[in-house]
């Protein structure tokens, strides 16, 4: 299950097909915001990362984590398809005694960094780790992916300031920016623009992409590695739902919910799969 | 006299001399929980994270993923409450290796008033899985508790203080996780106390033995996980108990021994601490005094017990 050898869209895809998997078995999850983050997973773990199971309990490995915590599937599909864990553990994704949690478990699932979920707690604890890293002089770089409706809480700016404070340019958030967020569109919700001037005046490198396209994605992280003396961020703009053409662009799917009956075989058809095995 | 905050500024540097495996976190808040003199003494081991308490003990959790152990400091009041989902999901679910360290406890605080004087810290700490709270009698105690705590994987949550306090003990106190103390011996009741309300308990101790009665004095400096056995065996050999904290009656001290008392060994017991209220502005004396903490509240409560004890003997 590596993947090795495979382009990356391919690998996309598997992931899609991942991330409806187990959200079938479930019966729950998010797929919405899982799904409109597969891109940066699949270059960040495919191109980007010195991470992989032969490395976990290397100091000076590369880290990820994800702040939306609520989008584990996009990370549980992304870490099997590295080989941390089989696919058999998806049947057992948010069921009693399964490694794979609601929202992500350190403890529980080997390749997970931080206990997600509560938003706005992983951007700080990733800004954590990249201070240690510079101040213990390891080389490790730190990416970390929050959402939109993520940057909602009070707690993502007192973390906006404390990143450009310390010059943590060994860090680089993505904002999964799928415009939508748990009951409406993000812009419905509060005041979230103008965004790219906002952490430009935090005092971040901002960038802003097409969270779908490798090349933008490939291209920005290449930019984040040349910024000195301050983070980066880049807003991926992206579509929620996106590749399951009834999910894309409906914040239904946002929520705690899994495709039923006819859904759920054209969700599965679409990433070319015939049944959730 | 010092100061609790005083004491734990320079148990961190004597600390710091001799080991470099810890870093001091803090919210712009150095001169009030006594960690400015660590600061000055070790700057590249103190981070500032300004007044952003949420972010603090999130980034904590971050730092003790690179090989060194992170304390923060701050006010009870923001520890327990403004944070404290950050210490329960960042920190303690987790099993991150963080000491939150916390001032400014109970009326202690004085002057600075309710806002700032933390009456429910204990409760809501010893609520939460993984955590530790330990909160020392007196200066000596904390010094030796400190390096206790940092050896001891996992979470935990120490109470220090503000105001001057008197010594309890001398320097050569031994401090183990997990286990209460007895400072005095007596047959009649057993006042199990906790930080500022131990003196006043030994205090209390004193003035009841010129009434003819015999009270054992219990230092209870771990809240959790707490000395079942020892609290057991007072119950038993003393038959009543009297709890003495200063926080609020509901949850800390008195829940936790009631606890165990109501599952062990029955006995009456009677709770000192502040009666469920927010206080006030003032001196932390005049405080205790208004609000039952002193060591008169406490001979009160051993007299009430004792008219318990007394009615269950009757009865039974």
């Amino acid at each position: 299950m590596s993947g090795e050898g495979r382009s990356l869209p391919e690998k996309a895809l598997e992931l899609r097909g991942h991330i409806i998997t187990m959200n079938c078995h479930a019966g729950s999850g998010h797929p919405g915001g899982s799904l409109s983050a597969v891109e940066v997973v699949t270059y960040l773990f495919n191109e980007e990362m010195n991470f992989s199971p032969g490395n976990l309990d290397d100091p000076a490995r590369d880290r990820f984590v994800l702040s939306k915590g609520h989008a584990c599937p996009v990370l549980y599909a992304a870490l099997a398809q590295k080989g941390f864990f089989g696919t058999e553990e998806f049947k057992m994704l948010r069921h009693v005694g399964g490694m794979l949690q609601g929202h992500p478990d350190r403890l529980k699932t080997p390749g997970v960094e931080f206990n997600s979920g509560s938003l706005g707690q992983g951007f700080s604890f990733a800004l954590g780790c990249a201070l240690g890293g510079k101040r213990a002089g390891r080389g490790f770089r730190v990416y970390v992916l929050l959402g939109d409706g993520e940057l909602n809480e009070g707690q993502v700016w007192e973390g906006m300031m404390f990143g450009a404070h310390y010059r943590l340019d060994n860090l680089v958030a993505v904002v999964d920016y799928n415009k939508y967020q748990s009951d409406d569109l993000c812009s419905n919700v509060t005041a979230l623009e103008p965004l790219a001037e906002k952490f430009t005046a935090f005092g971040w490198h901002t960038m802003e992409i097409d969270g779908h396209s490798f090349q933008e994605i490939g291209d920005a992280f290449k930019e984040a590695r040349t910024v000195k003396g301050r983070p980066s961020v880049i807003i991926a703009h992206t579509v929620k739902g996106k590749g399951i053409s009834f999910m894309e662009n409906n914040p239904v799917w946002h929520g705690s919910l899994a495709p039923q009956g006819e859904e759920r075989v054209r969700a599965l058809r679409e990433c070319g799969l015939e049944d959730i095995g | 006299m010092t100061t609790m905050r005083e004491a734990f500024g320079e148990a961190l540097i004597e600390l710091a001399r001799t080991r470099d495996d810890f870093v001091v976190l803090d919210a712009d808040v150095a001169g009030g929980t006594g960690t400015a003199v660590f600061r000055d003494a070790f700057p590249d081991r103190f981070i500032q994270c300004a007044i952003a308490e949420q972010n603090m003990m999130s980034v904590a959790a971050g730092l003790s993923t690179t090989g060194v152990v992170p304390i923060v400091t701050c006010y009870a009041v923001f520890a327990s409450m403004r944070a404290v989902e950050q210490a329960r999901n960042s920190i303690a679910y987790p099993e991150f290796n963080v000491k939150v360290i916390a001032s400014h406890l109970g009326l202690d605080v004085g002057p600075d008033g309710p806002t700032h004087q933390a009456i429910e810290d204990i409760a809501i700490y010893r609520a939460i899985p993984n955590f530790r709270v330990v909160a020392p009698a007196d200066p000596f105690e904390l010094k030796k508790a400190l390096p206790v705590i940092l050896d001891t994987e996992g979470p935990v949550y120490m109470r220090t203080g503000r105001s001057p306090i008197p010594y309890v003990f001398d320097r050569d106190v031994e401090f183990e996780l997990g286990r209460g103390k007895v400072l005095r011996e007596g047959m009649d009741m057993t006042i199990i106390a906790v930080g500022v309300m131990v003196h006043r308990a030994l205090e209390a101790a004193e003035i009841l033995e010129g009434e003819g009665v015999s009270a054992r004095v219990v230092n209870m400096s771990t809240i959790k996980p707490i000395d079942r056995e020892l609290i057991a065996e007072s119950a038993s050999r003393t038959g009543a108990l009297v709890t003495a904290e200063d926080h609020n009656v509901i949850g800390g001290l008195g829940g936790a021994v009631s606890e165990v008392v109501t599952s062990t060994v029955p006995v009456p017991v009677e709770c000192v601490g502040i009666r469920d209220r927010f206080a006030e502005s003032g001196d932390p004396n005049d405080l205790a005094e208004k609000y039952g903490l002193t060591a008169e509240a406490i001979c009160a409560a051993a007299k009430r017990v004792l008219e318990r004890k007394a009615a269950v003997s009757a009865g039974g």
